[in-house]
């Protein structure tokens, strides 16, 4: 859904060659925008540098650890080795997209069981939850751990991401 | 401080902007404790140290000043002074204040010490406020001070009439402040000791910006920094020339023996920085892995080292050993790993300097900016982000240096950032290190004689040498070595424990086989001898160790498991708490899975329940995560692991349950970010042990690439 038509042109390209201009439209949280990156820009960087959503963060840039992931047509995938230039037309969706004030089912989850400790990977922890539980309204606990270990937490709030889960699947019925 | 005298000066001034009650407290000595009543407009002045505000809405803004890297501070600072002042905590808000020696002391965050030193600084800054407003309520009500309670922002008459704290606020602030005030006790915390959730979770889960790395101001570059890619090479030259033509790229400089890539965006800057030239040269030694074995070996045999106890004579011990038992620990180097990466903004202006970033440690920063740039340290300011954690690595503030070198050379604002393969490879590591424990027994099993020999890398004294067993034996000896490496080190969470309790529980286990008793029997006749009769000086208490080890007995029913189902013991008192573990493994088809850990900690009262649980889950985890894979090993002075791809860390698939219990005691609340981990890779070793008949002297316990069972 386009609601709101938002052109980010970075006033730091304005000095260079037209060549660099060519700008790319990207669908993120269901807003528009319009970003003249290098198309070989990873995702994650275009987001956090020239979008202005910092909430997807960079953990190794090698999609390892899991703390830039976010949904591309639904499905979680890590924006540290995505270029830009591949998700143009694509349904992007951030944590800032999950919900703006806190209310969808994974973020209530985690806030309910106070979930983080540092809380610099969960952002990508509740975009694969999510993206989990989307596509898997009652996930096996096998089938959470298989979509949740692609995810490190420095700090080891393992055990209640899992609780999280569970709570949010349960907060989806 | 300064200025003490005319503090009392001050005194008479009356209500806050908003029309409210602040009160500031002395944030540097509970002791000569003095609360005031100020007016925000000499905030400036050098008359109080920190404040809680109370607005006319009831609302209470409580400043947290320590930094935020996960261990919970930000909530549970708050959480005393709520308590005392008896507000609804759904009325707080909690403001994360920045560094100011002038409003605070230890504004550090390091060694688990924040609630230990702060805990009566707060509940008297909660308990003087309270005594205002109950004050300000009795002169209102025309009533005495004694018919009146409080509760939930409330004063409340014994008639049943009430105001709230909003109400009297601003005549509370006309009320000179007690000197003494009365403290609540322990069985009248109605807030302390429950469950509350994080404070920033809020703005965490919609993905506000709060870390360092979020951090942006208008016309800032990007930058990051190459470093020596061996530990004891420098630079010897570099060409920028095509990095300099690159989209976005504004300077390419060198210091010291770095060089700093400047640019408009993140990805700009990685890219460019990839076509530099870099041309390197051996300064100092390049040390590798097997340089550090040899070394271990080498010095482990040296006789001239630095003793650190002696008790009683440990050779005639030996001699009249009816047996001896004697093993050699050692463990790698290892990265901190916060998911966070470094980075810092820096803004260093005519007038002076701007820095904002994660820092564990903001006095080392200020002075160590102080110092480069021959500045003043008041002009230095330093915003505290929320940290993607720490563990110990941004004690040092060396990334908070180079951003502000780069921007007194490059005259701009800029933040520095690290890559995690900069991260991994740029130093401050935990040093590697290697014991040696030898142990005498007599025919009864009794220990009568303890060595421990430490061989360090840069670490200074690699013991801890008024530690348990030490007290309970008469005959001690305690030495360590140190080998000065060009591997840059540092604290990693709980320094030198982290390692020696595994090795040190493992040992004692090992010994207590050999006596032919129990591990945790054993324990306890050790500590009951140090009860009765200590040796020499202790920094333990033997009844709170003793209390912890024989409640997770009882809670992992401590010898009574069935077949194919065996536990490990261990106890590690640091940080001034007491944490015990048993560990359980299962055996199934010959193969070991750790099944799970049990944990009983003392660190005395528990401020939040929530946030001190998961201090030990993650304490746990990380404990058994490390102990098991972490490994940072070098070839020619430079790291062979550089990111996650070789570099394991623990994940979700792997970790056991837990079950955490808790003394709460009542007695003045300690440590808690670090104190549940040493005690985990003891405990798991020694299940191990029981289960297989195999010791483990060395971590990690398996390579990158195995499983537990690969130990069989």
């Amino acid at each position: 859904m386009i609601n709101i038509f938002c052109v980010f042109s970075l006033r730091y390209y304005q000095t260079f060659p037209k060549i660099f201009m060519e700008n790319l439209a990207l669908k993120i949280n269901g807003k528009s925008y319009s970003t003249d990156a290098d198309p070989n820009t990873p995702l994650l960087w275009v987001l956090r540098d020239h979008i202005g959503l910092v909430g997807t963060k960079y953990g190794c840039g090698i999609a390892q650890c899991g703390a830039c992931t976010v949904h591309l047509n639904g499905t979680a995938i890590r924006s540290c080795v995505l270029p830009v230039s591949s998700v143009v037309g694509m349904e992007i969706t951030t944590v800032e997209g999950l919900s703006e004030n806190g209310t969808h089912p994974v973020q209530q989850a985690w806030d309910e069981l106070d979930v983080a400790q540092c809380g610099y990977c969960q952002a990508g922890q509740m975009m694969t939850a999510s993206a989990l539980l989307k596509n898997n309204s009652k996930p096996t606990d096998k089938e959470i751990s298989n979509a949740m270990t692609g995810n490190i937490c420095r700090c080891g709030t393992y055990h209640r991401i899992e609780k999280a889960v569970k709570l949010a699947a349960e907060k989806m019925k | 401080m300064e200025n003490t005298q005319s503090r009392r000066n001050f005194l008479k001034i009356a209500s806050s902007l908003s029309g409210g009650l602040i009160v500031g407290f002395n944030w540097f000595s509970a002791n000569a404790f003095e609360a005031q009543i100020i007016n925000p407009s000499l905030e400036n002045t050098l008359d109080f140290n920190s404040f809680l505000a109370i607005e006319k809405s009831g609302k209470v803004i409580i400043y947290s000043p320590n930094p935020e890297i996960g261990q919970g501070i930000k909530t549970a600072f708050p959480v005393i002074v709520a308590e005392e002042l008896d507000v609804d905590w759904k009325d707080v808000i909690v403001k994360q204040a920045n560094f100011d020696t002038k409003k605070f002391d230890r504004q550090l965050t390091g060694g688990s010490g924040a609630i230990k030193h702060s805990w009566d600084r707060l509940r008297k800054a909660g308990a003087t406020a309270k005594y205002l407003l109950k004050e300000a309520a009795a002169q209102k009500m025309g009533v005495n001070s004694s018919e009146l309670r409080t509760e939930k922002g409330f004063v409340i008459h014994s008639s049943g009439k009430k105001m709230s704290y909003g109400e009297l606020a601003e005549s509370a602030s006309k009320i000179k402040a007690p000197e003494q005030v009365e403290l609540k006790k322990f069985a009248d915390y109605t807030l302390i000791g429950g469950t509350i959730k994080g404070v920033d979770n809020p703005d965490l889960l919609v993905g506000k910006p709060l870390f360092g790395i979020d951090f942006k101001r208008e016309g800032m570059f990007h930058a990051q920094i190459q470093r020596p890619p061996a530990f004891g090479m420098k630079l010897k030259s570099f060409d920028a020339t095509e990095a300099k033509k690159m989209p976005g790229i504004v300077n390419v400089i060198s210091f010291g023996n770095k060089v700093a890539i400047v640019g408009k965006s993140t990805w700009e800057v990685m890219q460019a920085r990839k076509v530099v030239k870099f041309e390197w040269e051996k300064e100092k030694n390049l040390e590798s892995t097997e340089d550090h074995n040899r070394i271990f070996s080498d010095l482990m045999n040296k006789k001239e080292t630095e003793v650190r106890r002696k008790d009683g004579d440990i050779e005639m011990a030996f001699r009249n050993a009816h047996k001896i038992v004697e093993a050699e620990y050692q463990c790698p180097f290892i990265p901190h790993n916060p998911m966070e990466p470094m980075n810092f903004f820096a803004h260093v202006r005519e007038d002076g300097v701007e820095l904002v970033g994660p820092t564990q440690n903001p006095p080392d920063a200020q002075q160590k900016v102080a110092k480069l740039l021959g500045i003043s340290p008041d002009k230095i300011t330093i915003e505290l982000t929320k940290m993607g954690g720490g563990f110990g690595r941004r004690l040092n503030a060396d990334f908070a240096l180079e951003a502000a070198e780069l921007s007194s050379i490059i005259k701009a604002p800029v933040k520095v950032l690290w890559s995690r393969e900069d991260d991994m490879t740029g130093g401050i590591y935990r040093p590697a290190v290697k014991y040696r424990f030898k142990a005498s027994l007599d025919k009864n099993g009794t220990m009568t004689g303890f060595y421990l020999k430490g061989v360090g890398m840069n670490s200074g004294n690699s013991t801890r040498q008024d530690n348990f067993p030490v007290g309970a034996v008469e005959n001690v000896l305690i030495e360590s070595v140190e080998h000065k490496s060009p591997i840059t080190t540092g604290p990693w969470r709980a320094p030198i424990t982290n390692f020696l309790a595994s090795a040190e529980q493992s040992f004692l286990d090992e010994v207590a086989t050999a006596a032919g008793k129990d591990p945790i029997q054993f324990r306890l006749e050790l500590l009951e001898k140090v009860k009765s009769n200590p040796v020499g000086k202790i920094t333990y208490e033997p009844n709170r160790f003793i209390e912890a080890i024989k409640m997770v007995a009882e809670k992992a029913n401590w010898g009574k498991q069935k077949k194919g189902i065996y536990q490990g013991f261990s106890v590690y008192f640091s940080h001034f708490s007491y944490v015990a573990q048993i560990a359980q493994i299962e055996v199934k088809k010959g193969k070991p899975t750790l099944k799970k850990v049990f944990a009983v900690t003392d660190c005395g009262v528990v401020v939040n329940q929530s946030g001190a649980r998961n201090q030990v889950y993650g304490a746990i985890v990380d404990g058994f995560g490390h102990a098991m894979y972490a490994n940072l090993k070098f070839k020619d002075g430079a790291p062979e692991e550089s990111n996650y791809d070789k570099y394991r860390l623990i994940r979700y698939n792997e970790v056991p349950e837990i079950e955490v219990h808790f003394v709460n005691n009542g007695i003045d609340p300690t440590g808690l970010g670090e104190p549940a981990l040493p005690p985990t890779g003891g405990a798991i070793a020694n299940a191990i042990f029981k289960a297989t008949g195999k010791r483990l002297y060395t971590q990690p316990f398996v390579l990158a690439d195995e499983k537990l069972e690969s130990i069989v």
